[in-house]
């Protein structure tokens, strides 16, 4: 289809209180960059029943316009009726470009949407631009297990879309919500959702780490030599008031959950702090933190890849830094 | 129950190193494997195969060489294998790709599961599966740990990112699973000279005659890679070696301090 605008839209997913999840507003900040590249709004695009905090975080932290559509059927992610309501809501309005996170559920809503609409979409991109020659978007994403960065056009096809990781970009400082609000009616008929959910499971606390939004993060790798070892770590993490982050293997040696992985296959993270304690700097593991603002590493081998990031490197065994760091750390709180 | 299984043959990524004078990447001499993921989706599908009775069918589009990856999953419990091959198909993005390989399982005939891996190693979007489901019109379950089938209805057990989902639809679906979903079994020789007795059939461009040419192929591609490069790793910071685990934890520390972490303002 043609574009109608130059607007770039931004899919905001929404948790079932109806609060926005964090990628969403992740991409209000590369996108409000390259919609005014473009020379469009830079659109959120919000579905879910009682969206009013979603609506209200995109506005506070960028959208130009906020499309919010409401119903039942949309209180829950399922493919048929999310796809049917942006399908819907991208032929009425004609963004030229579309950004989604690139959650479980955006990626499963992604390719349908793109399929429908018969446009194509970009996957898991991790860096964002307008290219210079064409005007088309320039999406780049890791592929070939993050050995090989590829920079990606949709040229003759409308919406240009892609999926974006969460973590990569920061959320923007809030400020006053001046957005202009459109409401929309979708129906949905619930006979044209295809699929039922039988039971949402949301893991325990304990599970729920939130690496993404963390701003300290202190990883253990498989230096750390067992379950046990990660106690040193979470030690220092929780002295820093910092989330506890593994690499693969450690995550497959089944010392700690997937839920904290780093990297190429878990989460991509951009802290202000990251400390690589017994990890060596796999390329996989470093296409996840290599955003970090500041990176310590420390690891017994002077050959460590680690040590090419890191802004200050320790060469030293990993169960003696850590617990004289954390001493040492609760000493100076202590004293301030 | 008659379950089609997707598969891709991929260099193995982790075999793959860099030139560093041309900075690309050396695929010479890598060795070609199946798709990781898609060894579990084939392992699922013959485990249903396994309580339900029915036939398990693998499909690759890929080049010639792609018969070695097939004859390895008829190994693993396949009953028949097809290779989706024609000139026509060569630089079909995952727009052309999902719609090949949906025409072909329409020309392959009777299916009630459809099982893809979440993601080829190599091209890694992940995107092949739930496009594909759009071109059939069927409904679609990503990101199974786990799959059951009862009568005419199947029922997932979905990863979400703050959990599990559990969700069902009726047959005909399409499912994509990771490896949490089982561990997959390996071949004997037995199953391998069983594999060897079966034949693997080609389908061609021509075979399909409802096929849309336009949307095959490099043309049938709305996506363009642009360019390639490898990552660059910024080198930077200061390392510490031969320091005593104090004079290193009070480096540290200072270095902390510096940046105001230890005041609780990050900066
Ligand atoms: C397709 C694909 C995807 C992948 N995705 C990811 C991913 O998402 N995340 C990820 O992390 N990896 C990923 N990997 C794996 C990656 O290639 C590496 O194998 C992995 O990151 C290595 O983890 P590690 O650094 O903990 O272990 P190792 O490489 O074994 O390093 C352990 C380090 O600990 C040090 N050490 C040992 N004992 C001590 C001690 N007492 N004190 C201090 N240092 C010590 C050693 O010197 C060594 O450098 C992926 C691989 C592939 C092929
Ligand atoms: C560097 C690079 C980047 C790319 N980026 C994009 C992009 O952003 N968008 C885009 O549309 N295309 C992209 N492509 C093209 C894409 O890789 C191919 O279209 C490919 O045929 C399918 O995509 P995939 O490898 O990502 O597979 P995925 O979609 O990750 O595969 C998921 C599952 O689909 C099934 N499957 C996939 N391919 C086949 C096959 N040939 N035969 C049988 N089953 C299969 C398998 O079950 C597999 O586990 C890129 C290619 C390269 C080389």
């Amino acid at each position: 289809m043609e574009a109608m605008t130059k607007d770039l839209w931004v899919f905001v997913e929404t948790n079932e209180d109806g609060t926005a999840k964090n990628v969403g507003i992740e991409l209000l900040t590369p996108g409000k960059l390259l919609a005014e590249k473009q020379g469009g709004s830079l659109v959120a695009v919000i579905l879910g029943e009682n969206v009013e905090k979603a609506v209200n975080m995109a506005g506070r932290h960028g959208a130009d316009k906020i499309i919010a559509a409401e119903a039942p059927e949309l209180r829950a992610y399922s493919t048929d009726a999310y796809t049917e309501a942006i399908c819907k809501l991208v032929k009425k309005y004609g963004p030229t470009s579309m950004m989604i996170g690139a959650t479980n559920n955006g990626r499963d809503l992604g390719p349908r949407v793109s399929c429908r609409l018969q446009t194509g979409l970009v996957a898991d991109c991790t860096a964002l631009d307008i290219d210079e020659e064409s005007g088309n978007v320039a999406w780049t994403r890791p592929a070939f297990g993050g050995n090989l960065m590829a920079t990606i056009l949709c040229p003759d096809h409308r919406p240009q879309i892609g999926t974006v990781r969460p973590g990569v970009f920061k959320k923007r400082e809030p400020v006053e919500n001046r957005a202009e609000i459109i409401r929309e009616e979708i129906h949905i008929d619930p006979k044209d959702i295809r699929t039922r959910i039988l039971d949402l499971i949301t893991y325990m606390n304990s599970e729920n780490v939130d690496l993404e939004g963390a701003e300290i993060i202190v990883s253990g790798g498989r230096g750390v030599g067992g379950p046990e070892g990660f106690g040193p770590v979470k030690a220092l993490a929780d002295a820093l008031g910092g989330t506890v982050g593994a690499s693969r293997a450690a995550v497959d040696a089944g010392w700690i959950s997937h839920a904290h992985q780093v990297g190429q296959t878990g989460k991509t993270v951009g802290p202000k702090l990251y400390i690589a304690c017994g990890i060596s700097g796999a390329i996989q593991h470093l296409a996840g933190m290599s955003g970090s603002d500041c990176v310590i590493a420390i690891n017994k081998d002077p050959d460590a890849p680690i040590f090419d990031v890191a802004n200050y490197g320790v060469v030293g065994d990993l169960f003696e830094v850590l617990p004289a760091l954390t001493e040492e750390l609760r000493k100076d709180r202590a004293e301030a | 129950m008659n379950i089609i299984v997707c598969m891709k043959q991929i260099p193995d990524t982790s075999e793959i190193k860099i030139d560093p004078e041309t900075n690309t990447l050396i695929r010479a001499g890598v060795p070609s494997i199946v798709n990781p993921y898609d060894k579990n989706a084939l392992e699922a599908a013959v485990q249903l195969k396994e309580q339900h009775g029915g036939t398990v069918t693998v499909i690759s589009m890929g080049p010639p060489a792609a018969k070695e990856a097939l004859k390895e999953c008829l190994s693993l419990g396949a009953d028949r294998a097809f290779l989706i091959t024609d000139r026509a198909f060569g630089g079909s993005d995952t727009y052309a790709t999902s719609y090949i390989l949906a025409s072909s399982i329409q020309h392959i005939g009777d299916y009630d599961l459809i099982i893809c891996g979440m993601q080829a190693m190599d091209g890694d979007t992940g995107q092949t599966g739930a496009s594909m489901s759009e071109h059939l019109g069927i409904p679609q379950l990503t990101y199974a740990v786990k799959i059951e089938v009862a009568d005419d209805t199947v029922t997932v057990h979905r990863e979400t990112d703050d959990g599990v989902m559990v969700i069902s639809t009726k047959l005909p679906a399409l499912c994509t699973v990771g490896k949490d979903i089982n561990e997959p079994r390996t071949a004997t020789m037995k199953s391998k000279m069983r594999a060897n007795k079966i034949d693997i059939a080609e389908i061609h461009v021509d075979d399909m005659p409802d096929i849309d040419r336009e949307k095959i192929g490099l043309k049938g591609s709305p996506t363009r890679v642009k360019k390639t490069y490898t990552p660059t790793i910024k080198k930077s910071g200061k390392k510490l070696e031969g320091l005593s685990c104090d004079e290193a934890v009070e480096a540290l520390a200072g270095f902390l301090t510096e940046k105001k972490i230890l005041k609780g303002e990050l900066v």
